[in-house]
Order: structure tokens, then C-alpha cells, then sequence
């Protein structure tokens, strides 16, 4: 086993052809903070991109950044900070989660997994930023997609196809994405005690108002005890999260609205910028489930009004720890570990829990072989299964790149 | 522009095509009388027209799938249509294939606040949509200008934009969920009320592919609540530098306004000939820069625009007051297209984007060329987000008018292409654009696309002649070519 560290987009396409003519996998490592998220790849080589690193392009005010896909995240957010801006789509910092550092990441990994954070309600998610990209397919050529503009319809938007693909299509050299302004303000109103159905309805009903909210969390009263925040690790009980951001009189006329149009579901408080900035970090980043490091963790996306009953049916009888984003619409789920047996039955409730809404259940963190036991990914209609087989093939017939991180054959 | 030979065999068997298809959908749904083809011959864009073979007017998800199952096992082509307002030729029917109208599917399914979503048919017009959640004061934002006409059927296809999409982004990030129907019948649903997939973005991929991936026969869409107030400012400047720079100070400072619309002489003459909206008629350039949101916001970012502006030589700057005066404002905006359609026999409208602050060279280039070509230009132009609408004025009847006209268009979009920009910003390829899309793509890019619709479409029947110059069987694009088997770049670090 090898680890291949090109440094130029050239020597990721001499790699890549390499291994197809080999027909030897490569596992994709863009800086190593995911590979424990999949299903385990055979492969007999590594390809890690930490050496293609570095910002190529940064123009504030045409809100548009290029980098080589190594890049690690955490340089393109101070560079942005220093310009007031951000990628608004929050991207979740998961290598705590699974068990590495914070603030590893690249850029090239966080689109291959999409990653979003609770903004995602507002501001969309990695693909709704990513603008364009040069790219290696797994066949051993080069190509590109997109541009560096905003608005683009020139052919298919492959940067969708790519944003999400786990590194299974094309391997990512360089990428651009859109960047926005930082919000000037930020303030969180928080209700206290609500169960969780009573907290979708809340939650639903500040959505649904023209206050711009953009950030809806629940944080169930086992897990708002550990909270840095002392508002909400004080509580002594549920938690519900609103936020809204923008210039400071126009927060601060928006947070009183809402706890104002609230007020009847119970009590309310307000955090200022600092600490709204502290509890929506610690959201994203999964943090309320990190005094639980031996859990199995599912990543759950369902109608929002679906959200409680999705948890009740799971939870039925064991012992389940979870909270809420999007509005109820994403589940972070901890699951107590367990022997395969258990495991197994675990795994069918929570896809039978999704039957009748629709949606998506991701086992996001669980032991090697537990992850190579059950489908990580949401299990497919034959129709899709087969398109995306057929999809697979037209960038990587070979098979070389990652192969079975998202699914048997793919 | 050439389309694809019409095949005999496949015009041979016209009349046993139409029954097999009325089969599927009986009674009026199967149209072949010239004169009721008519209606098909052409979309907006008027310069190309061609009668289908046949036109069919399914009902049904089930239908389309036979519909489709059908023309898959007999080798028949397939043009998807919505309202046919598409500009760039998507809907243009084929000789030698069937035209597949989904005006019928005009039904609202589901209206469901608490997920803040509409299910509908993709016959329903955009607009449409508005209407059908407005009275809870919920609204659809992407609002292309053609938004009473255009079918969401089509702006999923199409991937279309409008006048908000600076701030609420375009349809592709609006959608939460598909059912589509594949050439071989397969009905799949993509998405649903929920956000994001973990498996291969397919409702990313469906948006914007122009009716070659897959027929939609049901959209799930996001709608907002429509915000507590807007507000327009309307900024005249002595030259395109100072309001191009305008742009970018308001971005600078942070505010992205729900739309940012500019204007060039031409084009505000025109318009307030039709209008009258009080435009200024001595300025080179006109800003209009909506901000919408909470009212105590709105006030405050008027009042930044309004200083912004003034220190980057704004000569004119009025603020709306009131509901009636901010559509005022916009009046001549909206009315932009058919007011130049005033001034001028016909007109050529072309979308590139452009990095913003490539414009006042782009200005000053497509000044050049309108002189060479010897053709009148006016510019609207989506500010916030670089797109640009060029419209080219010319005579049809003139002979070689037309001609110089598409030159003059395809000109701009390769300085677009040029400059760092891209060759449509949201009117699509479809067959306008489509032997330009070598001046942006390589033919690994394009190759690369095509494998992509091949995994869709192997035989190529879903709107073939659109988008690819060059149409490759799918067995040569999947070939591959095997060289190298020495380990790459030995000498660099490996552990
Ligand atoms: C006056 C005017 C103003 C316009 N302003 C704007 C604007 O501001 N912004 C903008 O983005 N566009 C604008 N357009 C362009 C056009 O309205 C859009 O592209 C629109 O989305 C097309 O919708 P349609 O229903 O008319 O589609 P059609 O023209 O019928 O078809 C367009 C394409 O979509 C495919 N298609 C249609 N329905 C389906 C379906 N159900 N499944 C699969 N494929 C399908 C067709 O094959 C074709 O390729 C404007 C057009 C006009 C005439």
C-alpha cells in the first residue's frame, strides 16, 4: 500500500491513469478527517490531496473564491474572515465526530460530502455554492464543469453531481465557490421546555414568518446539560434554538417579534453575537453527541413536520439520543453500541422510521465492520440503483476510484 | 443552424406511430393536422421553426412512461415542451420526432405549509405557483420575466432565474424534489420534501439538463414567506464605470438587495418611451437596487445604498415610497423587452454572464462591434450577479440582417467567455448556443458531459440536436484508451 501525494493537477491525472491501467483502486484522501465516513473502500493505494494546496483566486467583491481542492478549510474561512465574508453554507466540521482534530478538513472533502450546517435552510448547501471545478474522472482524463460566475446554465451542472459523490466520479484538483458577506448581527431566541413535537411546531411556526430565520435547532433535555452556553446549560430542560442574522436594529426588531409572536408557547430568552455564535458552531458541528464517543451516530434529512415522529418511532423502547436542525427536518441520532445482532436491528428501525415520510438516513460514525455490515447510504429503488450505476460508469468504468464507499459496485 | 438528418424510415411509419401513441392517450391527445402542429413549429426563439411529426398531449405520469417506453423500443425522438417561451431553441420540435406537450399536467397537488412546500405538475406556470400559496402570504421566488407564461416543467429543465435570484438563488435552489420519467419508461422520484440526498445529486443534475435527461411529470418546490416590505432606489450615473463600481461598493459593504437591475442608454430610452417611469433620460447608465426584508432593515440599507451611490457620482437618486411607486420604478424594467420590440422590427436576445467587473470593458467591446455589424444594442443586465442581456435590433425583412445579427450575438458571448464569463446565464444552449459551447468547453468537457447523458439516454431520442455540437454515439465515448503502468511520479513522497 502506497500513498500517493501529488502536488500538481498533472501528477493527480498520471495517478489516476496509472491506476487504471493497474486496475488498482485508489481511496481518494483529500486531508483524511472523513475516511471513517462510508462504507469501507477496498483499495490498494492511497491518493491524498493535501499537497495540491492553496487559494488561486480570491475576489471579494465579485464574492468568488477559487482553490486548489487541497486546501485546508480552515485557511479559506480565516481568509474569507479577513474580508468580512463566509462560506454561508456553515460547513460542518466533522473530524471531531469521527474521532481526528477539529479544523483539518479541505476544501476538496467538504464538497465531495456536501457538508451543510444549520444554515442550510437559508443559504443551501455546498452544491448550492459550488461554481465550478477542474477534475480528473476516474477514466484517467481531465475535465472541467462550471465556471466562476453566479449564474451559469452552460450544459449539465456536474458540480451537483460531484458536490456529494464521496470522491467515487472524478477526483476534485481545483474547485471555486461562491462566498457571501458576514451578517453584521446575530441574535438567538431560545424557548424553554418544550417536548420535542411541541418544539417542530414552534420552530415551524418561526419559519414560517418573514423574519428571515436562519437557524431553527432542538436540543432535548438530556443534552442541553453539557452545553458551554450557561442559558442553556442551566435550563434544566429541552432547549429550542431560533436565529436570526443581519444588520444590528433589524435583529434586534426580529428577535423581539418572534418572541413576541412565541411568547405563548412558554418562556423565552435572548443570546447576543457571541454566544449565538458559540451554540450554532457547537450545532454544526455535532458537539451535543460528543460526551458520547462509543455511540453509533445517524445523520437523519426528512420533512420537517416529520422530524419528532421520525424520532419516536426509533427511540420506541431503547435507549436513543438525538437533536434536532433545520427546523426538525435533520436528526442527529445517537444510537448506544452494540453487538452485530443488535446493531442489525437497530439499522431496519431506522429505515423502517422513514418509510412513510421519505428522506434519508446516513450512518455517519460506527465501527469498520458495522459499516461494512449494513448500507451506510440510503438504500435505493432499483431505478436509481441502476442510474447511478450507469452513472458511475461514465465517469470511472474501471472501478478505481473509491470504490464501494457509497454502495456495493459503485 | 443544422439539426440532425430526419430519418425516412421513421417519417415512413408516421401513421402507425400516431396510432400506437393514441393508443396510450386516446381521444384528442395525439395531434396530426398541419394546422394544429402549427402551434408547436416554434418557441421564443422565432428565428428557427419546424413542424414535429407528431404531437402528444399526455395526461398522466403513466402515460408519459408508455409514452416514452414506446419511442425507446422503436427508435423515435422525443422534444419535451412546456409553454415554449424557452429563448435559446430548447423546445424546438424534430421533423422525424414526436413533440411531448405537458400542458395538461396543470394541477397543484399539495400545498404544505408546514414543510413550506408545493407539490405540483410541471404544466403549471410559474406564476401560478405564487398564486396558489399567496393568500397565506407565501410566495415562489424565482420569477423569470416570462413568469405568467412559462411552465415550472420548464424552468426546472432550463434552470431558470429572475429578477431575485441574487438573493434567493435560482430554481436549481429552490427545488426540493422530482418525478421523472427516463426514455425507457422508468419513473423515478428524486428528492422529496426533505433537503439534500446522500447519494448522487440527481435533482442538481435533472435542473438545468434542457429536457435531454428526463421528462418531469411532478415538482416539489420551496416557497417563502413573501418579505414585510420592499423598497426600490432608482440611481442614474454619467457613465457605466461609476455605476459598475456602484455594484461592487454595495457588495462590498456587505449587502446582497434582493435585486440589483442595470440599464444602459439605449435601453432606458426605449423604455421610458413605452413607460414613462420617470426614468432620467440624460444618464449613461440606470441602477435599480430593490431592498427587501424587515422594514426596519430596508430603511437602513436604503439608506447605505443611497451613500454609497452618491460617493460613486450618482446624478440621480430617488427613493420609493410607497408599494405604487416602487413598481413604478420597475415598470420600465419589466417592460424593457417589449419596449425595445417598439423600436425595432425584431430583436435578438442574448444571456452571458460576465465577472461584474468586467463590464465596462464589455461595454465598451460590444459598442465596437455594434459598429461593425452595423446594429443597434441595448443592455439590461441582472447587476448582482454579472448576467447580461444584450439585445441586438434588427430588421428580419432586411436580407442578411438576421445573419449579422446571430454573428453580432455569438461575438458577445465569446468576449464573455473571454472575460471569465460563460455563454448563458439562464436562457440555456438548446440549439442557439449549441456550436458555441466549444468556445467554453474542451472536447474532454464536452465528452465527459455526453457520457453523462448516455447514462440517461443511451440511443440519444430525449431532445437530440440541443446543447452538444457534435453528437457522438455512446459505445465510442465510452471507450477507453489504457496507456501508462509505470507508478506515477516516483520520486515524490510516499509513506
Ligand atoms: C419574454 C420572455 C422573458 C423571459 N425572461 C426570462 C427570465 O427572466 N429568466 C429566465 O431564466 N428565463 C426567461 N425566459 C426564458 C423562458 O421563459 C424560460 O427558459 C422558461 O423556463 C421556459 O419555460 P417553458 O415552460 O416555456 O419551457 P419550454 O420553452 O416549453 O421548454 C424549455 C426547455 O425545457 C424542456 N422542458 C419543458 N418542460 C419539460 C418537462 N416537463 N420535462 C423535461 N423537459 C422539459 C424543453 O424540452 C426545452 O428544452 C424568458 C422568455 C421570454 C419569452
Amino acid at each position: 500500500m502506497a500513498t500517493l501525494k501529488p502536488e500538481t493537477p498533472e501528477q493527480v491525472l498520471e495517478a489516476v491513469t496509472w491506476a487504471v491501467a493497474e486496475e488498482t483502486p485508489l481511496e481518494v484522501i483529500g486531508r483524511g478527517t472523513k475516511r471513517a465516513l462510508g462504507r469501507p473502500v477496498q483499495a490498494g493505494n492511497n491518493l491524498e490531496l493535501s499537497g495540491l494546496s492553496g487559494i488561486t483566486l480570491y475576489e471579494p467583491e465579485e464574492l468568488v473564491l477559487s482553490a486548489r481542492a487541497g486546501t485546508p478549510v480552515a485557511e479559506i474561512e480565516a481568509t474569507l474572515a479577513a474580508k468580512n465574508q463566509m462560506l454561508a453554507f456553515e460547513p460542518a466540521d466533522l473530524g471531531p465526530l469521527l474521532g481526528g482534530e477539529a479544523g483539518q478538513g479541505s476544501i476538496g472533502g467538504m464538497l465531495a460530502c456536501n457538508l451543510a450546517g444549520p444554515r442550510r435552510i437559508k443559504a443551501g448547501a455546498a452544491r448550492d455554492h459550488f461554481l465550478g471545478a477542474h477534475a480528473v474522472a476516474g477514466r484517467g482524463e481531465v475535465f472541467k464543469t462550471g465556471g466562476r460566475v453566479v449564474k451559469n446554465v452552460t450544459g449539465y451542472d456536474l458540480c451537483k453531481l460531484l458536490a456529494g459523490s464521496y470522491g467515487t466520479l472524478a477526483v476534485l484538483t481545483d474547485v471555486t465557490v461562491k462566498v457571501l458577506p458576514v451578517a453584521e448581527k446575530t441574535r438567538t431566541v431560545l424557548l424553554y421546555g418544550l417536548d420535542d413535537a411541541a418544539a417542530m411546531k414552534a420552530m415551524s411556526r418561526a419559519l414560517q414568518s418573514s423574519h428571515e430565520v436562519s437557524g431553527a435547532a432542538h436540543l432535548p433535555a438530556a443534552l442541553t446539560g453539557g452545553s458551554p452556553i450557561s442559558y442553556i446549560a442551566e435550563a434544566g430542560g429541552a432547549v429550542t434554538a431560533i436565529r436570526v442574522e443581519g444588520p444590528g436594529p433589524s435583529v434586534e426588531h426580529r428577535a423581539a417579534a418572534l418572541r413576541r409572536e412565541l411568547a405563548d408557547v412558554g418562556e423565552t430568552e435572548e443570546l447576543h453575537s457571541t454566544n449565538s455564535a458559540k451554540l450554532w458552531a457547537e450545532l454544526r458541528d455535532v458537539r451535543p453527541l460528543s460526551a458520547h464517543p462509543e455511540r453509533v451516530i445517524w445523520k437523519i434529512s426528512v420533512p420537517p413536520a416529520s422530524g419528532a415522529q421520525v424520532v419516536a418511532r426509533i427511540a420506541h423502547g431503547q435507549d436513543a439520543l438525538c437533536f434536532y436542525d433545520w427546523g426538525g427536518g435533520l436528526i442527529w441520532l445517537a444510537l448506544p453500541a452494540s453487538d452485530a445482532l443488535a446493531f442489525a436491528a437497530r439499522h431496519a428501525a431506522v429505515r423502517a422510521a422513514l418509510k412513510d415520510c421519505g428522506g434519508h438516513a446516513t450512518l455517519i460514525r460506527a465501527p469498520e465492520d458495522l459499516r461494512a455490515q449494513v448500507p451506510v447510504f440510503q438504500p435505493q429503488d432499483p431505478g436509481t440503483a441502476a442510474l447511478t450505476k450507469r452513472i458511475k460508469d461514465s465517469f470511472d468504468p474501471r472501478r478505481v476510484l473509491n470504490p464501494g464507499r457509497m454502495a456495493a459496485g459503485v | 443552424m443544422r439539426m440532425p438528418e430526419p430519418d425516412q424510415a421513421i417519417l415512413a411509419r408516421r401513421t402507425e406511430i400516431a396510432r400506437a401513441l393514441g393508443a396510450i392517450v386516446p381521444g384528442e391527445g395525439v395531434i396530426l393536422e398541419e394546422d394544429e402542429l402549427r402551434a408547436y413549429e416554434s418557441d421564443g426563439l422565432t428565428a428557427y421553426r419546424q413542424l414535429p411529426m407528431i404531437a402528444v398531449l399526455p395526461e398522466t405520469t403513466d402515460q408519459v412512461s408508455r409514452i416514452l417506453k414506446y419511442c425507446h423500443e422503436n427508435g423515435v425522438k422525443v422534444v419535451p415542451r412546456g409553454a415554449g417561451t424557452s429563448l435559446s431553441g430548447g423546445a424546438l420540435p424534430l421533423a422525424d420526432g414526436v413533440l411531448l406537450g405537458l400542458g395538461k399536467f396543470s394541477r397543484i397537488l399539495d400545498i404544505d405549509f408546514e414543510n413550506r412546500c408545493v407539490v405540483v405538475q410541471p404544466g403549471v406556470t410559474n406564476l401560478g405557483v405564487t398564486k396558489a400559496v399567496e393568500h397565506a402570504g407565501f410566495y415562489y421566488a424565482p420569477d423569470p420575466s416570462s413568469q405568467i407564461a412559462c411552465t415550472i416543467g420548464g424552468n426546472v429543465a432550463e434552470n431558470s432565474g429572475g429578477v431575485h435570484c441574487l438573493k434567493y438563488g435560482l430554481t436549481t435552489n429552490n427545488l426540493l424534489g422530482l418525478e421523472v420519467v427516463l426514455i425507457d419508461g422508468t419513473i423515478l422520484r428524486v428528492g422529496g420534501k426533505h433537503l439534500d440526498s446522500d447519494a448522487y445529486d440527481l435533482l442538481g443534475l435533472l435542473t438545468g439538463s434542457e429536457g435531454l435527461l428526463g421528462v418531469v411529470t411532478e415538482v416539489t418546490v420551496r416557497v417563502l414567506k413573501t418579505p414585510e416590505t420592499a423598497r426600490a432606489v432608482l440611481l442614474g450615473f454619467p457613465t457605466s464605470e461609476q455605476s459598475g463600481d456602484c455594484v461592487a461598493a454595495i457588495i462590498g459593504a456587505g449587502i446582497v438587495p434582493g435585486g440589483m437591475e442595470m440599464m444602459d442608454k439605449p435601453a432606458i430610452h426605449a423604455a421610458e418611451a413605452f413607460v414613462n417611469a420617470g426614468y432620467p433620460l440624460n444618464v449613461e447608465a440606470l441602477l435599480i437596487v430593490e431592498l427587501d426584508g424587515p422594514q426596519v432593515e430596508v430603511d437602513l440599507l436604503v439608506a447605505k445604498v443611497t451613500e454609497i451611490a452618491a460617493a460613486h457620482g450618482a446624478v440621480t437618486s430617488r427613493v420609493s415610497n410607497s408599494e405604487e411607486e416602487r413598481l413604478v420604478f420597475w415598470a420600465g424594467r419589466k417592460a424593457a423587452f417589449p419596449a425595445i420590440g417598439r423600436i425595432s422590427p425584431d430583436y435578438y436576445c442574448m444571456d452571458g454572464t460576465i465577472p461584474r467587473h468586467k463590464l465596462p470593458l464589455v461595454l465598451s467591446r460590444m459598442r465596437e462591434m455594434s459598429e461593425k455589424f452595423d446594429l443597434r444594442v441595448a443592455n439590461v443586465f441582472h447587476a448582482g450577479d454579472g448576467n447580461l442581456h444584450p439585445l441586438i435590433l434588427y430588421d428580419a425583412n432586411e436580407p442578411g440582417e438576421l445573419e449579422r445579427a446571430e454573428e453580432f450575438g455569438a461575438e458577445i458571448l465569446k468576449l464573455c467567455v473571454e472575460v471569465g464569463g460563460v455563454l448563458t446565464g439562464e436562457h440555456g444552449v438548446g440549439v442557439e448556443k449549441r456550436d458555441l459551447m466549444g468556445v467554453m468547453f474542451s472536447e474532454a468537457d464536452l465528452r465527459q458531459q455526453q457520457r453523462v447523458k448516455c447514462a440517461f439516454d443511451p440511443d440519444s431520442l430525449l431532445n437530440p440536436g440541443k446543447m452538444f455540437p457534435v453528437l457522438h454515439r455512446c459505445a465510442e465515448l465510452g471507450r477507453m484508451h489504457i496507456h501508462g503502468g509505470k507508478m506515477p511520479f516516483p520520486d515524490l513522497p510516499r509513506f
